[in-house]
């Protein structure tokens, strides 16, 4: 314990914490404050956007392959005649999924990363300003393919569905905690191939997540084959019609706590 | 590496704090890192080394705390520590629990080198 490193800042005593002046010239300003403050004040700000014009928006995450673009098209088939549809693709390279989504009639904008590893809300804000967002319903965000980083970073959402495939087994949530934490909905893609994969077992599936204090459901698709999207529409519909407003990954940070 | 991201924000946040208390260097920076904040502690202090050059920050030192997991239990009440992709509750097992620390990451002080007391502080 010490007076420079900030170790002895505690829940009880945080609004205490101040400047701290040594007999040096040197001062310690003791803070807290989330690092992220500046992409969830934009994340919110996004938020606002959506709510505004009664968008619900949907950021979806997997790794590299889970069958997220597939998905997309296949949902899209199925509610373009009834809700207004955009997607906001996340990729390190090419518009090739965007290219894949605008075939089934919808806008799609694409972000490229270059080397980045996950969507953060500056970028999303930046690609709202190429959408429509007062003629829509409905804008998924496909996130660049990655269980590790997107998980850290709010975008405005107001759900994250993250898709476990059939092929990645069963212990991906105790493997990627903080992204199985965030989700509101998991599915598992590819559930056509269970048949096959017998070592994926849902049931140790859902058990992983319960591991990590979350009763999240998790819905079955198999996106080539249109019956099997049936619960993960309903899930989509409940959510349309449902207040949004939700919570983002992280409380808000505040500015600096200390009254100095 | 989303390391290299946060550390721009936080070097971000350091030169508002310094900007605001007319600092001529920043010294140590002290953060808390999360076990469940996604973010690597060791890949985060080398993407600190190249953050901070030609920054506020070049000189500084970062010092990095990574708390024990607490959670509550939302069925008995208790408070126990938990792992990363084990967070029920130690006491009666239950997984309705909520994370009262482990998934921070914040900034939590940092010392600058002033010429005189520094002004009022942002808010």
């Amino acid at each position: 314990m010490c007076d420079t490193c900030g170790c002895t800042i505690t829940a009880g005593n945080a609004h205490l914490t101040g400047v701290d002046r040594t007999a040096s010239s040197a001062t310690t300003v003791e803070v807290l404050k989330d690092l992220l403050a500046a992409n969830d004040r934009l994340a919110q700000h996004n938020r606002e956007h959506f709510d505004a014009h009664g968008v619900l928006a949907i950021n979806l995450m997997s790794s590299p392959g889970a069958g997220k673009t597939m998905l997309l098209e296949a949902t899209i088939r199925a509610l373009r005649d009834r809700y207004r549809i955009a997607v906001i693709e996340g990729d390190l390279e090419t518009d090739n999924d965007a290219a894949r989504i605008r075939a089934q009639g919808v806008p799609a904008v694409q972000i490229t990363t270059g080397t980045a590893c996950h969507l953060d809300a500056h970028l999303v804000h930046r690609a709202l300003h190429d959408l429509p967002l007062a003629g829509l319903d409905l804008l998924f965000i496909e996130n660049v393919g990655n269980l590790v980083c997107p998980a850290s970073f709010d975008l405005g959402q107001h759900r994250n569905v993250v898709l476990l495939c059939a092929t990645e087994g069963d212990d991906k949530p105790a493997k990627y905690p903080v992204m199985f934490r965030a989700a509101d909905l998991v599915v598992l893609s590819k559930a056509d191939l269970l048949g096959v994969l017998e070592d994926f077992d849902p049931a140790r599936a859902q058990a992983a997540l319960r591991a990590l204090g979350r009763d999240t459901p998790i819905i079955r698709t198999a996106a080539r084959r249109a019956p099997a999207l049936d619960t993960w529409l309903a899930w989509l519909e409940e959510q349309l019609s449902a207040p949004r407003a939700l919570a983002p990954l992280r409380p808000l940070a505040g500015g600096l706590t200390a009254s100095m | 590496m989303h390391e290299l991201s946060v550390c721009q924000a936080l070097i971000d946040e350091v030169a508002k704090i310094a900007t605001s208390c007319e600092a001529r260097t920043v010294g140590r920076i002290t953060i808390e890192v999360g076990q469940l904040s996604g973010v690597e502690p060791e890949l985060l202090a080398r993407a600190f080394e190249i953050a901070r050059v030609g920054t506020c920050a070049a000189e500084a030192q970062l010092s990095i705390a990574v708390p024990e997991i607490v959670v509550h239990c939302n069925e008995c009440g208790a408070s126990s520590s938990a792992r990363p992709n084990r967070l029920l509750c130690a006491s009666c097992g239950g997984y309705r629990t909520r994370v009262l620390e482990g998934d921070g990451l914040r900034l939590r002080a940092v010392e600058l080198d002033v010429p005189q007391a520094p002004p009022a502080p942002l808010h």
